[in-house]
């Protein structure tokens, strides 16, 4: 055990699976880097931000395969690899360049089995950075994890700490079906304690971060951390939250929220993308049909406005989810009066 | 070819704004002022500026994430460009965009890029329109090396060449995408590619004002004249990290200062136009004034000007909802 940062934890995973299984393989853009350049040196980037540092050198170029910049044959490639006995881990860079390749993950990976009666298992990981925060603007910052969590046959993961990303991502690799591994960009140097040994978190069974009476926040990756702040903050109010991690998106742990909302009888739900047919308004449709009786409040939800992404700061600081919006949707939810019908 | 004296000017002024706009950026973003990415277009100057030099605002162009250049070649006023980078209401797209999504409509830019190979496709639907509307516009493409192995790019030349579109793919070859080599990343020739798709090529040295002004002029000729699609290779050399804060540790000790002795195109340029006796060298370094202190009251300005105020957040989504 010691403090690795999201980044090593996710290095880390990827370094272990790797030694455990010579068919787990890596590939995108720049995970090594230097290819060609006049310097001739190899793994001059390990990522764009640095997350597959030190695994080219490790494992070599027939394990750790830089791209061209041509995602819709290389993201189709890693589908094929997997159907056909490889483990491809592929990242994408930024989620929103899936715009380029999501034929091949749509219409090719996630149906395979399904299509194929079951004789198909395709083993691939697509990781992807997410998320607002870092002035990349609409086209680097997208939080897309709807789109892929609204196709059968993918499963989305997304890790909200360190030891989450460690822990889920090993599980991703060893996982036979399609998994979008989502990282939120602007965690990549938080740190905590992380076992330095491998352990899988299964996929959908949710961790509570926080346990509480009166209100359930349920909150994604990076919103966790938001989320635990906010509860913090309300429990020296005497208010007591709940706070739900569900890990992954797709498949959901809605037993775990169902259970809590019976509990709590409130439900606060913080989402970080775009605002319709998100994981937000699914949780929201889950607990209005499944536990109607148990709502002493109506659901709401901390979620950005219907727009893309914008640049200037001020803008996308307003744009985005905050601890003092949970904290206002939360303490408003605590206020509802339940009207006598007249 | 004989090129007007004024144009020559003109042409020098914007390649010196693009460098002085560029160098001055490198400086501001160390500081941490800037917010986002910033990718520097320096050393690469006499290609935007040596195409743009056949155009008129009736054409269209589309950049790339690498698009400063471009927009100051095609005309985009510069203070509004640095308020946009400042993320003020001031900047030409209100701060909504940065860096990476400059775009003025009114002189026919369609639009610096976040994704790489997104310009071409939006290329041959300019040049549609062009061809469509009878206005006589011919629409170009600026991508990079890395940028010509994207499918939407390779479609974008099938397609242009079915359609026989007045089109022109300008590859800005600068010998790397991000960290890789070009010479790793792309099988095969630019060259071949044009060929395979049935449209004429042609090459040229992008440090050369002239000869990137001559092999545009021809290209956009040929197009112009609706005889189908054009690839112009120009070959280059980026003088910064592929964003602002890289090491570039993939490249050779000495490539960037070789490529500054050997490759500036201002300085050829005016070695060049000095030498045959077009201007004086105190013309040129009024010029030189002039942008320095255009630049400098462009920062200075954008630092002044108001932050976007809350109500726009949400302007702007849809023309109606
Ligand atoms: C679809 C897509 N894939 C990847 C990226 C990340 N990216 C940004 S610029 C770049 C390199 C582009 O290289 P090139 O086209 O040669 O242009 P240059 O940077 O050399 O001007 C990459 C990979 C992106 N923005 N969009
Ligand atoms: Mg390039």
């Amino acid at each position: 055990m010691s403090k690795k940062s999201f980044r090593q934890a996710i290095n880390e995973a990827l370094r272990q699976e790797m030694r455990r299984d010579p068919t787990v393989i890596l590939m995108g853009e720049d995970v090594a880097g230097g290819r060609g350049g006049s310097a001739g040196t190899v793994d001059a980037w390990g990522g764009v931000l640095g997350v597959t540092k030190g695994l080219y050198e490790e494992f070599g170029e027939t394990r750790v395969l830089d791209t061209p910049i041509t995602e819709a044959s290389y993201i189709g490639a890693a589908a094929g690899a997997a159907v056909t006995g490889l483990r491809p881990v592929a990242e994408l860079m930024f989620v929103d360049f899936v715009g380029c390749c999501l034929d091949q993950i749509m219409n090719q990976a996630a149906k395979f089995r399904y299509m194929f009666g079951g004789k198909a298992r395709t083993p691939l990981v697509i990781r992807a950075m997410y998320g607002a925060g870092f002035n990349a603007a609409a086209q680097h910052s997208q939080a897309l994890y709807p789109l892929f969590t609204h196709i059968p046959g993918l499963k989305v993961v997304i890790p909200s700490s360190p030891y989450e990303a460690k822990g889920l991502l090993i599980s991703a690799i060893r996982d036979d079906d399609p998994v979008i591994f989502l990282e939120n960009k602007v965690m990549y140097d938080v740190e905590e304690e992380v076992p330095d040994e491998p352990y899988a978190i299964p996929f959908g069974e949710a961790n509570l971060t926080r346990e509480g009476d009166d209100v359930t926040i349920v909150a994604f990756g990076r919103m966790v951390g938001m989320a635990n702040e906010a509860a913090d903050r309300l429990a020296k109010k005497g208010i007591g939250c709940t706070v739900i991690d569900p890990r992954t998106t797709s498949p959901l742990d809605g037993e775990t929220i169902l259970d809590c909302v019976a509990d709590t009888g409130r439900l606060v739900i913080v989402d970080e993308s775009s605002p319709r047919c998100n994981m937000a308004t699914d949780i929201a449709a889950l607990v209005a049909e499944e536990a109607f009786d148990a709502l002493r409040a109506p659901i709401r939800r901390v979620v950005p406005p219907h727009t893309p992404v914008p640049f200037a700061t001020v803008l996308e600081t307003l744009y985005m989810p905050s601890v003092e919006k949970i904290e206002a949707a939360v303490t408003a939810t605590m206020n509802h009066r339940v009207k006598e019908k007249v | 070819m004989q090129i007007a004296r004024e144009t020559l000017l003109r042409s020098y002024r914007a390649m010196r704004t693009i460098r002085m706009f560029e160098e001055r950026l490198h400086v501001e973003f160390a500081t941490g002022e800037i917010p986002g990415f910033v990718h520097l277009y320096c050393g690469e100057e006499a290609s935007a500026v040596g195409v743009c030099a056949n155009l008129t605002d009736n054409d269209t162009i589309a950049s790339t994430h690498r698009g400063h250049g471009h927009c100051i070649a095609k005309g985009v006023e510069v203070a509004g460009m640095m308020a946009e980078i400042y993320g003020r209401s001031t900047g030409v797209c209100r701060g909504k965009g940065g860096s990476m999504h400059i775009a003025d409509l009114a002189c026919g830019m369609l639009g610096a890029n976040g994704i790489v190979g997104g310009g071409p496709p939006l290329i041959c639907g300019a040049a549609l329109s062009h061809k469509t509307l009878r206005d006589g516009g011919v629409a170009v493409a600026f991508y990079g090396d890395g940028a010509s192995n994207e499918g939407t790019t390779l479609e974008s030349l099938n397609l242009a060449s079915v359609w026989q579109l007045p089109a022109v793919f300008v590859v800005e070859d600068n010998g790397y995408g991000e960290a890789t080599g070009a010479s790793f990343a792309c099988a095969g020739t630019q060259k071949a590619r044009a060929a395979g798709f049935g449209m004429p090529y042609i090459e040229c040295d992008g440090s050369d004002y002239f000869a990137v002004h001559e092999a545009a002029g021809e290209a956009i000729a040929h197009a112009r004249a609706g005889r189908g699609p054009v690839m112009l290779h120009v070959h280059l050399q980026r003088w910064y990290g592929h964003f602002e804060g890289d090491a570039m540790t993939y490249r050779a000790p000495g490539e960037v200062a070789e490529a500054k002795r050997d490759h500036d195109c201002l300085r050829l340029f005016r070695e060049r136009v000095t030498q045959a006796g077009l201007f004086e060298d105190s013309v040129l370094d009024e010029v030189d004034t002039a942008v320095t202190d255009e630049i400098e009251a462009a920062v200075l300005q954008a630092k002044d000007d108001p932050l976007p105020q809350s109500a726009d957040l949400l302007a702007d989504v849809y023309v109606r909802y």
